[in-house]
């Protein structure tokens, strides 16, 4: 009877057990982060493996905030909306168009859009380089913008296809019938019921532009329109890194992407087609 | 509410055609059931008529207008999928009133028609649920209830039932019967279950392989299939049929038996309700072994098998006193024979 029974208790402890393992393991250098940032710099060194320094601070985040740290993070906060909202846009359209729509050439536009996150983007980046610059874009934000968007439109692209692949047909042959245009089913039922898929869309675009370094570096030089993952790099000096401030800055700069999450989590919630159709 | 026709539609994709030389006229307030077995061009012939496919050749006329160019927006009917098809972010009124919310009718106005609905389908206290917390039945009827609400010109239906285990099927199937009667609406309904045609249909349209076999009420299929798939197709348990060698007076069967049969015909159907069984030793007829029995409690059908002939079915009423093995003589009800010739046709009677 015990494989219809309750599971042993041991084997629930166990199981939570190994995902508390798993938990600790994954957020150790998420707590390691917010350490060092509220460490003094005196005691950096001298503390530097205790688990919680003697004596905590704020400083590092004021020094942080009094610097130039706040330009990058808009800059950074404007690049990776942008990317998100445009990537999100060109997505939708596109597999939706997959989803729906036999087109001529369509096996062919798929293959090549696959064929582009097979390349490493370390060889590609000097002829993205070449180009920016002879658009006359180099230092600007719409140079990263514009990057972005095309290095993360195939994959939002597969993403949100299956999205709307998931979505009867049905439904919007009902809205058809009850009076819809193609354009209104789309607005009216199919576009409520991608709400989630958009949200994990938006989502995964946002971070990947969020945490880009390579291209920020390459096509951004001047200051003013760094974004903050290079300009964590500003912390490193010639003859010496400022960790503290450093991990300080890496701290705020998890906020946005929380926030991000928290206010689009509620659309990634699942079953909200349930209902529509009989599985 | 408009009647339907239909004039040479055929229907292809790419090369591979589909549907072909469909000519239909449905009446005003009339019912109409497709039936046909998966893949016999039914449902692909209730999308062309919602404006779902276009049409390849042919003509399609509702109430007398051609059809064929306008989009399912104009054609002013309503359809119930087998899926259901309801919008799940919507609550049940909302789907409901969806149609006429499209059609920017105030609120107000859209209230009393979903109200009057949900009172014929039952459905009063579930019209601020969301179709996720619905039934399989009560979603089909929020799917009736859309259809409703609008009164539309024609009423289609896609297999509305196939979903819905046994029990509630019957008692759907009586709820669409009590509808119509109700409304009196134009409808076409397409199914693959024989009995739904048989029991709600004005007049059945048989389908095999893109074409149409036969139409005629549910009596006419029943009593004069015109052909052997028909025959096959229409009335539970499926026909028999025996081929034989034409002989003078008509048909030779394998062991010798010879059934009447008009002249040109090659075979003979004859339904197992109409198939006589008695004990073997009662004079001359068909004899056959009794392989397995079937009782039913009301009926009781017995599958036999006649030596060279092959294997028969006969439907008795009650039960019978046989066991397994034991022989019978099987003898047809004459007047309810029907002969069919070399290429399945059936071969008209009365000489």
């Amino acid at each position: 009877m015990a494989a219809l029974g309750r599971p042993h208790p041991a084997l629930v402890a166990g199981k939570y057990l190994a995902l508390a393992a798993y938990v600790a393991f994954a957020l150790f250098p998420l707590y390691w982060l917010v350490k060092i940032a509220v460490t003094p710099d005196r005691l950096i060194y001298s503390e530097g493996t205790r688990y919680w320094p003697s004596a905590a601070t704020w400083d590092n985040f004021r020094e942080v905030l009094g610097s130039d740290f706040l330009r990058f993070f808009g800059n950074s906060v404007i690049v990776s909306l942008s990317t998100a909202a445009i990537t999100a846009v060109i997505a939708a359209g596109g597999g939706y168009a997959f989803s729906r729509f036999d087109f001529r050439g369509k096996r062919l536009v798929s293959a090549l859009l696959l064929l582009t996150q097979m390349f490493p983007l370390l060889i590609i980046i000097a002829p993205i380089y070449r180009i920016v610059a002879s658009l006359g874009l180099l230092n600007t934000l719409p140079s990263l913008i514009v990057t972005y968007t095309a290095f993360n439109i195939p994959f939002a692209l597969f993403l949100m296809q299956s999205f709307f692949d998931g979505i009867p047909k049905d439904l919007e042959e009902a809205a058809m019938i009850d009076g819809c245009t193609r354009m209104q089913a789309l607005r009216k039922v199919i576009l409520p019921l991608t709400l989630p898929g958009l949200g994990a869309t938006l989502g995964f675009v946002f971070t990947a532009a969020w945490s880009e370094i390579l291209f920020a570096l390459m096509l951004i030089r001047k200051e003013e329109s760094m974004t903050f993952p290079v300009g964590l790099l500003n912390f490193v000096s010639k003859f010496s890194v400022d960790w503290g401030q450093m991990m300080a800055a890496g701290v705020l700069a998890l906020v946005p992407s929380c926030l991000f999450f928290a206010f689009i989590q509620r659309y990634l919630v699942q079953g909200l087609t349930s209902g529509a159709v009989k599985g | 509410m408009a009647g339907i026709e239909l004039s040479g539609i055929a229907k292809s994709y790419g090369g591979v055609e589909v549907l072909r030389d469909v000519d239909l006229a449905v009446g005003e307030g009339e019912f109409v059931v497709l039936v046909g077995p998966s893949g016999c061009g039914k449902s692909t012939l209730l999308r062309m008529i919602a404006g779902l496919e276009p049409i390849t050749a042919g003509e399609l006329r509702i109430g007398g207008r051609r059809m064929n160019e306008v989009p399912p927006r104009g054609r002013d009917i309503a359809m119930v999928f087998q899926s259901y098809a309801l919008y799940p972010h919507m609550t049940v009124a909302r789907n409901m009133g969806f149609p006429m919310e499209i059609a920017h009718r105030p609120k107000a106005e859209r209230a009393g028609p979903v109200a009057r609905a949900a009172e014929v389908l039952g459905l009063g206290k579930l019209l601020d649920r969301y179709p996720r917390a619905l039934s399989g039945g009560q979603r089909q009827r929020v799917a009736m209830g859309r259809a409703i609400v609008r009164q539309p010109q024609a009423f289609l239906f896609d297999e509305p039932l196939s979903n819905l285990d046994a029990a509630l099927r019957v008692e759907m199937r009586l709820e669409i019967a009590r509808l119509h009667h109700r409304i009196g609406a134009t409808t076409v309904y397409v199914t693959h279950d024989q009995v739904e045609a048989m029991t709600l249909a004005d007049r059945i349209v048989v389908m095999n392989a893109g074409r149409i076999q036969q139409v005629g009420t549910p009596m006419d299929l029943y009593e004069r299939p015109a052909n052997r798939f028909v025959a096959g197709f229409i009335g539970s348990p499926t026909m028999n049929i025996v081929e034989g060698t034409p002989v003078p007076d008509g048909l030779r069967l394998a062991d010798g038996t010879v059934w009447p049969a008009p002249l040109g015909a090659r075979a003979l159907g004859i339904r197992p309700e109409h198939l006589h069984v008695a004990p073997d030793g009662d004079g001359a007829g068909l004899r056959a072994e009794v392989q397995l029995i079937e009782r039913l409690g009301s009926d009781t059908n017995l599958f036999c098998e006649a030596p060279g002939v092959g294997p028969l079915l006969a439907r008795v009423h009650g039960d019978v006193n046989l066991a397994l093995g034991s022989s019978v003589v099987l003898t047809p009800d004459l007047a309810r024979l029907h002969p069919f010739d070399a290429e399945g046709r059936r071969v008209p009677v009365g000489r």
